[in-house]
């Protein structure tokens, strides 16, 4: 290897900028630029940018969790949490349980959350064992369970027995509303909570800490024997489990933990968004928490914190400033929503034909 | 009992598989079947309606649903890239309709249209799908997706800034970006009456052109796999690496394979959309992958095999369950939405079914 860089020494300065884009990765230089460009034609078009960023920053923290959901699965080799909305009802089955109970606060949002965990544990341990048993096709299978799941579960939205007057269809008084408020209850604790104002900008601190919180937790299990071995599994299955890993425990534990955090993420969602929405909404839940993960340069193999944390900001900030940004330029055609679909989509198909070659 | 079960002579096994294969093959119909039967005394439809509905929908979809074939038998799975087809046949509508040319010869036209662009956009995922071998499907359905941003980001933001397209009967009122539906009254049921007229058996509208073609085109697909080609597709779906051994070019089958899918499901969303008389620039081409899938599974079909009377059986029992679903939901909950979640559900199901018990075999062996 010495002798190798030394001879070549003349190549180095070119070793050394193709090694920075490489490891850089050409879709987040792609994404970066487009992301400096929006910004430089914000400022052009004298656009406040103060909110641009203040909503930037909500976005980061609404979605962050449901990001962090695709790294358990990501690092074990499970490949993308296609199957996100799995999670995500379980956390929407906590917070309806929470609103019924009429909790508000604080009290509210953790009591939601307690209220979702056994059932994404249970859901979670389920769905680990169906991925297990179709492994090579975990993304698809994943993609068409959270699919019906969703589905199954807008008939169980209509047909609960909840009671609260708030939640249920004015007419008919049966089954659950579309999309429920949550204003009364826990909606924006987080987001409000020693939020600050800085040169115009507002810190969303609480909502920010938490899924700092969480970033740290999971930078933490990842040091831990467990999570250790996880790394392993997905590394090299066949060398982990020679070396006296359950390589099959370790996947089931990192589909319920992403499981786990995806409900975790539904919650902190609607309380950052400040509604509930039930039946066919969380339908695509998976699409920009996977397109993130893989901007932030994580592989099918291979994830990090660090790799999520910088995926979120990038993707949530180019879509909260792509739509008021594009809107002005192109006289009102909405472009943020086709922006998201082919830079998501476009993100997962390179992602899918990559990997193949190494 | 290790020795006895090596000791069984082999045909009784194979025989004992044999019925085995058969009932599973069947059992997927028959439920569905079970289960519209039962739909349809709890709605308790005029029969008469129902079935001009069905007529009506087997002419609509059976088109689409037959372009899934080809690829299935060589080895490329669920083709949820269709949607890609259908864009294609949109394309060329949008494109007759601009010049205002309508009737059968309109509609002739658009088939025509769509050969070259269908023909670009299958090769494109043919090359693509080969640079993901084992995930074809995953890819193929994620492709619908970008698909559909390229097809929304030409015609919502491109016409009128890049695109010189002043027709005030398709572009919005800001000169930007088509309308969100488009009335396709001059080719509505241009083929469905083609030749014969509008038909009628009784009290039964017949779309029988339609059902021609549809007839044709089965004529076709089994007459192309007895083919050199068919047979090499075959080979290819059998085993990639053996065809690839005995001389087969692998990828440029696969290729082709996709290229006829897509251009069959250009030309089945053009008949799907000649039959429903106008359509949504935005959205009609969202839903037909999977509606075209669900249909074909509960015919029977499972990923590495799939026949014509899978995906005519499949149009009839799905789109009898379609109709019935909401009206039995109704009559039974007294919420018409149950039926329509109902139905949805069962649709994404059986496509999870499906592809989970691909897996759980694939893995077994």
């Amino acid at each position: 290897m010495e002798t190798k860089v030394l001879t070549a020494k003349d190549y180095l300065n070119k070793e050394a900028i193709r090694a920075f884009f490489v490891g850089f990765g050409l879709p987040r230089l792609i994404i970066s630029g487009f992301l400096l460009i929006l910004f430089i034609l914000a400022f052009i078009m004298k656009m406040d940018l103060t909110i641009l960023l203040s909503d930037s920053l909500v976005r980061i923290g609404m979605n962050g969790l449901l990001v962090l959901a695709m790294l358990p699965t990501l690092v074990t080799g499970v490949g993308l949490n296609f199957g996100l909305p799995i999670g995500f009802i379980c956390g929407l089955v906590g917070g309806v349980i929470s609103m019924e109970l009429n909790l508000v606060g604080f009290r509210g949002l953790f009591s939601a959350i307690l209220f979702s965990l056994p059932l994404a544990v249970i859901t979670g341990y389920l769905y680990a064992a169906l991925l297990e048993r179709v492994r090579g096709q975990e993304m698809m299978v994943g993609t068409y369970l959270g699919f019906s799941v969703v589905a199954g579960m807008c008939i169980f939205w209509l047909m609960a027995p909840f009671k609260n007057p708030v939640m249920i269809f004015a007419i008919g008084g049966k089954g659950l509303r579309y999309t429920l408020t949550l204003f009364q209850h826990f909606g924006k604790v987080l987001n409000n909570l020693l939020a600050f104002s800085l040169m115009g900008v507002v810190i969303p601190t609480g909502l920010l800490l938490f899924f700092a919180f969480f970033c740290l937790l999971a930078h933490l299990f990842f040091r831990t024997r467990t999570g250790l071995a996880m790394i392993a599994t997905g590394a090299n299955p066949l060398y982990a489990s020679s070396s006296g890993i359950n390589i099959r425990a370790m996947r089931y534990t990192s589909i319920i933990l992403s499981n786990v955090l995806a409900a975790i993420g539904a919650i902190v969602y609607a309380q950052s968004y400040g509604f509930l929405q039930l039946y066919t909404a969380p339908l695509y839940a998976a699409f920009p928490a996977v397109a993130a993960a893989l901007i932030g340069g994580a592989t099918l193999k291979k994830a990090t914190v660090s790799q999520i944390i910088v995926g979120t900001i990038l993707f949530q900030t180019l879509l909260t400033i792509a739509l008021p940004v594009t809107q002005t330029a192109l006289r009102g055609a909405d472009i943020s929503e086709i922006a998201r679909m082919i830079i998501s989509n476009g993100m997962i198909l390179y992602a899918l034909t990559r990997a193949e070659r190494r | 009992m290790a020795d006895v079960n090596i000791a069984q002579p082999k045909p009784e096994l194979t025989k004992e598989k044999q019925l085995d294969q058969f009932l599973g093959q069947m059992s997927v119909p028959l439920f569905f079947a079970f289960l519209c039967l039962l739909g349809i005394i709890a709605a308790n439809l005029n029969p008469r309606f129902l079935i001009n509905e069905i007529l009506t929908r087997l002419g609509r979809n059976s088109f689409l649903v037959l372009s899934l074939i080809i690829p299935i038998l060589a080895g490329l799975g669920l083709n949820f890239g269709i949607v890609i087809g259908a864009m294609a046949g949109q394309t060329a509508l949008i494109i007759i309709t601009h010049l205002q040319i309508g009737g059968l010869p309109g509609l002739l036209l658009a088939f025509l249209i769509s050969i070259p662009f269908s023909v670009l956009f299958g090769w494109l995922t043919g090359l693509i799908l080969n640079r993901a071998k084992g995930r074809e499907m995953v890819t193929s359905f994620i492709m619908g997706f970008f698909a559909n941003g390229l097809y929304q980001l030409v015609f919502l933001v491109l016409i009128g800034t890049l695109i010189p397209l002043k027709n005030p009967v398709l572009v919005l009122s800001s000169g930007i970006g088509l309308r969100n539906s488009i009335d396709l009254i001059a080719i509505n049921k241009a083929l469905d009456h083609a030749v014969f007229g509008p038909v009628k058996l009784g009290p039964y509208n017949i779309p029988l052109f339609t059902l021609l073609v549809i007839a044709l085109l089965c004529v076709v697909i089994s007459f192309l796999m007895k083919t050199r080609l068919g047979q090499r597709m075959r080979a290819v779906g059998q085993d990639m690496n053996i065809a690839e051994v005995s001389g087969i070019n692998v990828n440029k089958t696969r290729i082709i394979a996709i290229i006829i899918s897509t251009v069959l499901a250009a030309w089945g969303q053009l008949i799907f959309l000649q039959n429903i008389g106008t359509f949504n620039t935005y959205n009609s081409h969202e839903q037909v992958g999977m509606f075209s899938i669900a249909a074909l599974l509960i015919g029977g079909a499972t990923i590495r095999r799939a026949t014509i009377w899978n995906a005519l059986v499949g149009v009839l029992l799905f789109h009898t369950l379609f109709v019935v679903s909401p009206l039995a939901g109704q009559r039974l909950l007294g919420i018409p939405q149950v039926g329509e979640y109902f139905r949805s559900f069962l649709a994404y199901g059986i496509i999870a079914v499906a592809l989970a018990l691909h897996a759980w075999q694939g893995k077994k062996k």
